[in-house]
């Protein structure tokens, strides 16, 4: 976890795009390896597939489609007021953390209401040995549903914007080629 | 060889005395956190001090894994293992965070396209994807 915080630091202070994109998915992968210590090797897998992979591949289009290099800019005054609002920010949330419940509490209050039904449950109940699978799948598939739909619509959205952007270059060019046209005619 | 040892006696030490100080009885238990707020902090810095608008996006992605850890460390438990049911073991980390950031990381990637869609977008109009040219660009059309 601190090297993720190197990571991080670099991504802030490093202006070459590409860079930026290829340590971000460094940065979920480390994130994936910390997720395996911490026992979530579901959660580890997706996101070495999707963080990793998938962001990763859609930056790289992007830059594609723009840019490559971080123009210089801002100024000292704003990164300052940046960096006052963060630190301020940051002490809140670390003045938060005190009421946590310890890291490992056996006996936090996220550990208790629903969750001992699924573990001693979803063996019988669902037949599947990950929990996780079939608390996703069975417990609460209406929010896997919806999380289906999400993804619809982001992937409606992007295709709109962008084809409707392509659509229009190509319109673009079809009058800028006739106004061409025109002017070799007169 | 035992020169090499020396060296490294320390470090390994000091790493020691920073797991007890992070998992131990005694300890306050609360490193774990702080590191993901330093993370979250990277994140947020990325995203109000940079113009660039493909660097905010990956402030905002920076910001989102630190959330998905804080979620994670809180379904830790000790002694615990993986959600799995198997012969044998009677302590298994809490499984419910890990299914919520299951879903929002794939929601996040979801979110994320369509930010780089927008990017591109702008792009295509503006001719830039830093947010003070942009500015520039919309104040010379209000003129």
């Amino acid at each position: 976890m601190l090297m993720m915080g190197a990571v991080g630091l670099a991504i802030a202070r490093i202006r070459d795009l590409f860079a930026v994109s290829m340590l971000s998915g460094i940065f979920s992968l480390i994130g994936a390896a910390a997720y395996v210590v911490l026992d979530a090797v579901d959660v580890a897998f997706t996101e070495a597939a999707v963080g990793a992979g998938i962001s990763t591949v859609l930056m790289l289009g992007t830059l594609a489609l723009t840019t490559r290099k971080e123009k210089l800019g801002g100024g000292k005054s704003k990164s300052t007021t940046a960096f006052l609002v963060v630190a301020v920010t940051g002490a809140v949330l670390v003045y938060g953390t005190f009421d946590m419940p310890r890291y490992g509490d056996k006996i936090a209050a996220i550990h208790h209401h629903v969750v001992p039904r699924y573990i001693e449950k979803s063996g019988e109940e669902v037949g599947m040995p990950n929990i996780v699978t079939s608390v996703l799948a069975s417990y609460r598939s209406f929010d896997t549903l919806g999380e289906v739909f999400v993804i619809f619509t982001a992937a409606t959205g992007v295709l709109a914007i962008l084809g409707r952007a392509r659509r229009r270059r190509e319109d673009e060019e079809a009058d800028e080629g006739g106004s061409d046209t025109k002017g070799a005619a007169s | 060889m035992q020169g090499l040892v020396d060296i490294f006696k320390p470090l390994y030490d000091l790493w020691l005395s920073f797991e007890a100080f992070m998992v131990g009885p005694a300890s306050p238990g609360l490193l774990g956190y702080w590191i993901v707020i330093a993370l979250m902090m990277t994140g947020f810095y990325i995203v109000i001090a940079h113009d660039n608008l493909v660097k905010k996006i990956v402030g905002l992605n920076v910001f989102q894994v630190s959330v998905f850890l804080f979620y994670i460390l809180m379904a830790k438990v000790t002694g615990g293992t993986a959600p799995i049911l198997a012969e044998g073991i009677t302590q298994y980390s809490n499984p419910l965070p890990h299914v919520l950031i299951l879903t929002a990381i794939v929601v996040g990637v979801a979110t994320t396209a369509l930010g780089l869609a927008l990017v591109v977008r702008i792009r295509n109009a503006y001719d830039t994807i830093e947010d003070d040219e942009i500015l520039a660009v919309e104040e010379e059309e209000d003129r």
